[in-house]
């Protein structure tokens, strides 16, 4: 009990400074959105290089859905271990300096440390921004039309993602993604791959993602996947994903 | 041969759910008690569920489970996942003691010192293996159709004994990488848990799982 209460402490304390990073402006001191917080720039905009993302609230900031011991290892031990072996696995090559998805496009060509690691570090880091504190939002706008165009209602979504993600053999993640015809589909791919890689079976930009490995949910979920990933539908940024949809509708 | 009662070939065999050969806390502080009680009696035994569920109507039902898992890429991939799980986590419990860890004993010594130059070093590669497998898997200790032996990984549930395995081979030492195996003691620390391993190895069942191989090569 006594140890519990040390533990839960060092994890409030550890999450302040969590907040006190929220701020993505650039080295140019722009306040950047979505994925130019992936990037360092020089004053002219041009990337110099990757960064680690700061988490979008506190270690605590998902309970009870997700605990915040399991935020706090999942941020600063997995996502950020993939961040550095992407970074070492890129340092000093022509990678360093390409956007992600240029390199996930060609993912083929690169050794298993960058597909690995580079899709860690990536997938992690929509997964963080498609969550939020706030319990039980809904699409709006284009993307809420688009999803019932799509899937008839926002239940019948979520029984299809939640039953993709259950139904995932093995470490991996859900995904909601813009498939090439500009319509949403539902797919999961293996380990640390996404729907931007050339070797993944269904291909798109993707919406949201949910991470299935055990490690996201095993401290508080153990064996029972379906729960935590009934839990994760009422934790969903849909304003982030939203704005994903928007993006990726505007690209070719 | 194993995990199925056979005592009458006239009627199609039933499989069996095996038992946990020590108590959940045997294994401390190597595998920690929660982790053996869930790992046991909710993923084993689900894997067996599903397998026993996904066999049926197979053409396979009442086959021995050695000739299931070998023709493991022709049956639904449900039988390949859960009849892996069940098999693979039967053999890991037979492997792990107690009174397990120091070095391999009989003709297993013999043949691994032959083949890797000494045991430090084939525990190195052993390891490597394990902490190599990205994402869920195992690491495999196996006997190859000339009787040598062979270190590899496999994806999932997937193992050396399936014909869609890339390292062919009847596994007679395994090792569960998924993260359920060691999240709730070592977290994304996976080469602590892989390191404690060698602690709670049972050699002397290694060894018995490496001549009866033997003696039906």
């Amino acid at each position: 009990m006594k140890k519990s209460l040390i533990l839960f402490t060092l994890i409030v304390l550890i999450g302040i400074p969590a907040i006190a990073q929220y701020n993505y402006s650039n080295e140019a001191g722009l306040v950047t959105y979505g994925e130019a917080k992936l990037y360092s720039q020089a004053a002219d905009g041009r990337q110099t290089g990757f960064r680690f993302p700061a988490l979008p609230y506190t270690y605590n900031g998902l309970q009870p859905v997700i605990d915040s011991l399991t935020v706090a290892i999942h941020y600063n031990r997995h996502h950020r271990a993939y961040f550095d072996k992407f970074i070492a696995a890129v340092k000093g090559t022509p990678l360093e300096t390409q956007p992600i998805e240029q390199i996930f496009a060609n993912i083929s060509q690169q050794p298993a440390t960058i597909r690995n690691n580079g899709g860690g570090y990536y997938n992690h880091f929509l997964y963080w921004e498609n969550m939020q504190v706030m319990q039980g939002a809904s699409p709006t706008g284009d993307l809420a039309a688009a999803i019932n165009k799509k899937f008839g209602s926002l239940d019948a979504l979520r029984d299809q993602f939640g039953n993709a993600a259950k139904g995932l053999f093995g470490s991996g993640w859900a995904w909601l993604i813009l498939n090439k015809d500009k319509e949403l589909e539902v797919t999961t791919t293996p380990n640390q791959d996404n729907p931007l890689m050339d070797v993944a079976a269904v291909r798109g930009i993707p919406l949201l993602a949910l991470d299935v490995w055990e490690h996201a949910y095993y401290l508080n979920y153990q064996n029972k996947r379906a729960d935590y990933v009934d839990a994760f539908w009422k934790i969903i940024n849909w304003d982030e994903v939203g704005r994903r949809y928007v993006e990726a509708m505007k690209k070719n | 041969m194993l995990f199925i009662s056979n005592l009458n070939y006239n009627t199609k065999m039933s499989y069996q759910f095996p038992e946990l050969p020590y108590s959940y806390d045997a294994l401390e502080p190597y595998i920690d008690r929660a982790t053996m009680e869930i790992h046991f009696s909710k993923h084993h035994k689900t894997y067996f569920d599903k397998f026993v569920a996904a066999i049926k109507d197979t053409g396979f039902d009442g086959k021995s489970l050695d000739e299931i898992i070998r023709n493991a890429g022709k049956l639904p991939v449900a039988v390949r996942n859960n009849g892996g799980g069940f098999f693979n986590h039967s053999l890991f419990w037979e492997i792990l003691s107690p009174r397990g860890g120091g070095d391999p004993v009989g003709k297993l010594a013999d043949s691994v010192k032959k083949q890797f130059g000494s045991y430090e070093e084939f525990r190195n590669r052993f390891t490597d293996a394990a902490i190599n497998r990205f994402g869920s898997g195992w690491a495999w200790l196996s006997v190859k159709p000339d009787g040598s032996l062979c270190i590899c990984s496999s994806p999932n549930q997937d193992n050396p004994m399936m014909d869609v395995a890339d390292c062919q081979g009847i596994p007679i030492l395994g090792l569960d990488v998924w993260e359920h195996a060691y999240y709730l003691k070592y977290q994304n620390r996976r080469p602590e848990y892989v390191s404690a391993f060698w602690n709670v190895v049972n050699w002397e069942k290694a060894n018995a799982n490496f001549e009866e191989v033997l003696s039906k090569l």
